[in-house]
């Protein structure tokens, strides 16, 4: 009986507190009650610092080729842990260990890169098409709808291989532009909704200028579901940048630490020692969970639907 | 002149491949300075248009918009985009419905409010904090410098129409249009909403036309009253003759289904017969004909014009006799 008092009042408490919070401030509270949330938020925050330090606390030099590994490599043998080698060698006897670590910051530059320039690009023609509609919808949703029609995958594949040499920048714009359609219909979907909504009648009605009700009134109004999707892509955009290299797409430099690349190299060895090609497969899995985990709870918690 | 010249204003909604539907059939009306016009109507009778139409707010696209709207001589109808939103919210404020919905979620009531000062009047930020702060005071809200800060969520409903009404009279404007201002706040806010209209529209001169389906809304603040159905005034009148002496039958069935304070105890309420979803287009006779107790064989034959009189304009046929009980005491 008591029990239920205090659980009611702890409720009540937590009612009184967040109507005197704003509306983040009140997601955040919900986020990091939902361990979901926090895993997430865990596995990104370990990918983050990793990619930042690991070349300084990568034990070996990732390019290098170790005479102590070349010594032992044979067609049907790779050497696997010893001492100052973690996780031995790979295919060209270079340290495997120092080379994972160091893949995490090519993934996180493609990943980030391909998303900011997905995201900018996108949010440009959605917010055009959300603030003019007409026409200019009109047109801009049509040439979205055309990107949106071919699988992403293979939209990326076409540009980096239009490329005349493949480059991680290449990689970039590649994944990049397959993101745009998803950014460009969800703020011009949300930006159409507020265009009808009361508060943007009533700012109209006060005379505010266009720009005014745009920036001030639609714009803010209609992030939060880009911000949500921009998590979610990263996850995708680590993918889809390893499966370009995977598949000989990306910097045509084979002494590259990439982790597509270093799955796409593996193959040949998978029987030798399968750990070559397991361990990138990982860290791309946790890497683009971390993300997903992240986002979802984010659209959760963003969600006016789910408040109380 | 009147202030504000509505002149057989008519509001026609066309999508291709569909019937064109007349929301506004010719409204004509006129408001003077510091006068309270209602327009009264249930929902669709076309009131919410008119007064969309008048701000100059309804979507380019798929409506047709003709008449005139004359605001101190200039037919705003005429004026290009730019002129109009110059003068919306200086000359013409409006006040809609749902205070929550009204207000942006995401910025803070006080940049609301020198949003639509600094657009106007050219002041400065700083100066604009200030006069918001009294402009809040002003409307009944306390502590408004706290709550220039605060976010819609954070304020109550009465106090978030308090609010929009302040931003809405920011620039002093001649004409304010209410939009059922009181229909989402429970009764003891709407009448103080309304005691703060009645009271701003008398201290300030701004004539007010309150939209509204309530007939006590009606009573308590108009001068004159428009009573519209499917989209045409079907009576014209000032308040007193208008709830002591109804004609026409839809005034007359509006007041004879409200209950009354005064009546006997199980006396049943009169409702008006049938739904909008029965109007009878307005070219063949009365729209009103076939819910109408009163209807003659004529009124689905010929269309009854709008008739003035000493003290009222009737569009009816076989108007309700004079006396006839339903009328609600009108409160002074």
């Amino acid at each position: 009986m008591t029990s239920l008092l205090k659980r009611k009042r702890a409720r009540v408490d937590a009612l009184a507190e967040s109507a005197g919070t704003s509306l983040a401030a009140d997601a955040v509270k919900r986020m990091l009650r939902s361990p979901v949330a926090l895993l997430g938020a865990f596995l990104v925050l370990l990918f983050l610092v990793l990619a930042i330090v690991a070349p300084f606390i990568a034990p070996k030099d990732p390019y290098q080729r170790y005479p102590e590994l070349l010594a032992e490599l044979r067609p049907d043998f790779i050497p696997g842990a010893q001492p100052g080698f973690l996780l031995g060698g790979d295919e060209l006897g270079r340290d495997f260990f120092s080379r994972l670590l160091v893949g995490a910051q090519q993934s996180l530059v493609v990943g980030v890169g391909a998303t900011l320039i997905g995201l900018v690009l996108g949010m440009i023609i959605g917010g055009l098409a959300g603030a003019f509609g007409g026409w200019v919808d009109s047109w801009l949703m049509r040439f979205t709808d055309i990107m949106l029609s071919i699988p992403s995958l293979l939209l990326a594949i076409s540009i980096a291989a239009l490329a005349s040499r493949g480059s991680q920048t290449t990689v970039i714009i590649a994944v990049a532009v397959t993101t745009v359609p998803i950014f460009a219909r969800l703020l011009r979907g949300a930006m159409l909704a507020q265009r009808h909504s009361d508060h943007v009648l009533a700012a109209t009605a006060l005379g505010v200028r266009r720009r005014t009700v745009v920036f001030r009134h639609m714009l803010p109004n209609s992030l939060g579901p880009v911000i949500v999707q921009a998590t979610l892509t990263l996850a995708t955009a680590i993918i889809e940048a390893a499966s370009l290299s995977f598949l000989g797409l990306g910097d045509p430099d084979p002494s590259r630490a990439e982790w597509g690349l270093m799955l796409g190299n593996s193959q040949r060895y998978i029987d030798v020692k399968p750990e070559l090609a397991f361990y990138p497969a990982v860290a791309i899995i946790i890497v683009a969970l971390g993300f997903t985990l992240l986002g979802e709870s984010l659209r959760e918690a963003l969600d006016p639907k789910n408040r109380r | 002149m009147a202030l504000l010249e509505v002149r057989d204003l008519r509001v026609v909604f066309q999508r291709r491949g569909t019937e064109p539907f007349t929301a506004v059939d010719g409204v004509s009306f006129d408001v003077d300075p510091g006068q309270t016009v209602g327009l009264v109507g249930e929902s669709g009778c076309g009131k919410s248009v008119t007064s969309l139409a008048i701000m100059g707010l309804l979507p380019s696209r798929g409506n047709k918009v003709s008449g005139q709207v004359r605001f101190e001589g200039t037919d705003l109808l005429t004026l290009s985009d730019k002129d109009m939103r110059d003068r919306r919210g200086r000359d013409l404020g409006m006040v809609f419905q749902d205070p929550l919905s009204s207000l942006n979620p995401v910025i803070p009531i006080g940049l609301q409010v020198t949003e639509v000062l600094e657009r106007h009047r050219g002041m400065s930020r700083k100066a604009a904090m200030v006069e918001a702060a009294d402009l809040l005071g002003r409307v009944g809200i306390p502590d408004p410098q706290r709550r220039l800060s605060e976010y819609p969520h954070q304020l109550s409903g009465g106090m978030r129409q308090r609010a929009l009404i302040a931003i809405a009279l920011a620039c002093r404007p001649r004409l304010l249009i209410a939009d059922e201002p009181t229909t989402a706040l429970d009764v003891t806010i709407q009448a103080q909403i309304l005691a703060l209209l009645k009271e701003l529209v008398r201290d300030t001169g701004t004539a007010l036309i309150m939209i509204t389906h309530d007939l006590g809304v009606v009573a308590g603040l108009c001068d004159e009253v428009n009573v519209l159905y499917g989209g045409r005034v079907v009576e014209k009148a000032a308040r007193y003759p208008l709830f002591a002496d109804p004609r026409h039958p839809y005034t007359h069935g509006l007041l004879a289904s409200i209950p009354r304070l005064d009546g006997a105890r199980g006396e049943k309420l009169v409702p008006i017969k049938g739904s909008v979803a029965d109007n009878i287009p307005w070219d063949h006779g009365c729209a009103f004909a076939p819910r109408c107790p009163n209807a003659l064989p004529v009124c689905r034959e010929v269309t009854p014009e709008l008739e003035a009189g000493d003290v009222r304009s009737l569009r009816c046929h076989n108007p309700v006799l004079p006396g006839t009980p339903a009328a609600q005491e009108v409160p002074a």
